[in-house]
């Protein structure tokens, strides 16, 4: 059977120049980059080399750079460290309804242990109000947190517009761009961001690395405690396979993205076209113009029918897609994300998420396009929403209680 | 996560569809939590004759619909009535521990179209 990835914004397949250059450090090259002796001797380049690469992409200076073991905790890190090390200045902090959960539960933590978070809404394509942002400014705001694009619809926020803002209210910015990297052009500078979080295994390295770029000056509170790695910034012994892999996928998407991502962009575009020119009843999720959407990032909701249901009948034939059902979350609700966007409850159990890297291809969209509309139909037929004349029920009571017992 | 009969029963569901001038017709569920199942049946001489589903919902909500107008065709009312959710899962050979709320209600449906037919014709 045909096996189709379309689940990219999920995790990626490690990139064969990574993978290869990522061997030697596990037998070879095995010394802990801390120690004096050989062994540790023949590994530090590489952490370094790897740290430059990292920030080529970004356009900062390798010293800016920290390796950390993932995304969540980049995110922690960048909002506790802040919070901590400037919570004599003030106890106030600004993100919004749409941040991923690393970065929205770890704000939530906060907020039980006096600090005030102002959540700023979304308009119904997702979009953010600057105007809302800069009214959120206090004087006892201490950070600004906007991710750069959002992992569901693949939004784009206008991130050098709110680091302008920031920067002219003195307040530190912090981008989860954990989506963005690799996908449209990053640079921290143009940006004005202080804090920037991004993960390895989005952009073709494995699983179980990322990096926190902290702008030269940034005083943070310690994270992780223990050993001096990272000029005593990140305790933690060196994942150096992984930190080499990130730096390769990083010189890659470097010298790939525009490439890829304009390929990626028509093949992307052909499945939306298509599928809104097909199927009745889809509505699009996110921004209606592409241009303000991730290059790869589809999301639309099939009326009628639950997410979970096509994403099996999506398996059956080969192609891995993602969704916003409470099913597929494990909780009990829809996706915070459609939440925010006030999109219809049926609608938001309906999203599915299609996330496309440069490895596939257009031949792909063909066989998904013919696959898709008899999918969609039959579940459609089995669902008593379909051509339904009577209201339909939308609340529970049990859901309500093991809500409030949570 | 599914188990294969789950899996049977969702890609292959059994009796789906109305039921043309049904007797009794049940509903339960709610866009809350994604899950809406319908049931329609044909009730003659206190025996379920015939019993045909809609559902919107997961996996689970799909394969537990099925199951249930299997094992109520040919019960007597007072049968079909004793059949619990918990019946219907276990026919499936069981379902993951997170759907035993919201896509487990297809034995509720049926007895909220077993009571609408009761209704009708008491």
């Amino acid at each position: 059977m045909k096996q189709i990835y379309l689940d990219n914004n999920a995790t990626t397949t490690v990139k064969p120049e990574v993978l290869e250059a990522m061997l030697p450090y596990f037998r070879e090259q095995f010394g802990n980059p801390s120690s004096v002796h050989w062994a540790g001797r023949m590994v530090s380049g590489a952490i370094e080399k790897a740290r430059e690469q990292v920030a080529q992409l970004l356009n900062c200076s390798s010293a800016e750079v920290v390796f950390v073991s993932c995304g969540s905790e980049g995110d922690n890190f960048a909002i506790k460290g802040t919070a901590e090390a400037l919570r004599h200045k003030g106890n106030h902090i600004i993100t919004t309804t749409v941040e991923h959960p690393a970065v929205l539960e770890t704000c939530e933590y906060l907020e039980k242990n006096g600090f005030e978070v102002t959540y700023l809404p979304v308009d119904k394509d997702g979009m953010l109000d600057l105007a809302d942002l800069e009214a959120a400014i206090s004087d006892q705001t201490i950070l600004i947190s906007v991710m750069w694009a959002n992992n569901e619809t693949g939004n784009l926020f206008p991130i050098n517009e709110i680091g302008e803002i920031a920067r002219r209210h003195k307040v530190r910015f912090h981008t989860d761009a954990v989506q963005a990297i690799g996908k449209v052009p990053v640079d921290v500078q143009a940006a004005k961001v202080d804090l920037l979080v991004l993960s390895g295994h989005k952009i073709g390295a494995p699983k179980g690395v990322g990096a926190l770029y902290l702008r030269r000056g940034t005083r943070m509170t310690r994270f992780m405690h223990g050993g001096h790695q990272e000029r005593n910034r990140r305790a933690g012994t060196h994942n150096v396979p992984g930190i080499v892999g990130l730096g390769v996928a990083c010189e890659l998407a470097r010298l790939n993205q525009e490439k890829d991502y304009a390929y990626v962009r028509r093949l992307r575009d052909k499945l939306e076209q298509g599928i809104l020119s097909t199927v009745p009843d889809v509505k699009l999720n996110g921004h209606p113009n592409p241009d303000l959407r991730l290059p790869n990032t589809l999301n639309v909701s099939f009326n009628f029918i639950e997410g979970e249901s096509l994403l099996l009948f999506f398996d059956m034939k080969g192609i891995a897609a993602s969704s916003g059902s409470a099913c597929t979350s494990g909780s009990l609700e829809p996706s915070h994300v459609m939440k925010a966007m006030g999109v219809d409850i049926v609608l938001a159990h309906s999203s599915v998420r299609f996330s496309f890297s440069a490895d596939n291809t257009e031949e792909e969209v063909d066989y998904i396009l013919a696959e898709l509309p008899p999918i969609v139909q039959r579940l459609r037929e089995m669902s008593p929403l379909y051509q339904r004349e009577e209201p339909t029920p939308l609340h529970c009571d049990e859901c309500r209680m093991v809500h409030k017992a949570s | 996560m599914y188990t294969e009969k789950v899996m049977d029963h969702f890609s292959n569901p059994r009796n789906v569809g109305e039921i043309e001038n049904a007797n009794g017709v049940g509903e339960v569920g709610n866009a809350s939590c994604g899950d809406i199942m319908k049931i329609f049946l044909k009730v003659e001489d206190n025996i379920i004759k015939d019993v045909k589903f809609k559902t919107f919902g997961c996996g689970a909500a799909i394969a537990t619909s099925s199951m249930v107008t299997e094992l109520a065709i040919g019960k007597t009312l007072e049968e079909a009535l004793v059949l619990t959710n918990q019946a219907v899962a276990e026919a499936l050979d069981g379902l993951p521990p997170a759907k035993m709320h919201c896509s487990n209600l297809a034995a509720d449906a049926l007895h909220e179209a077993i009571k609408d037919y009761q209704a009708k014709n008491s």
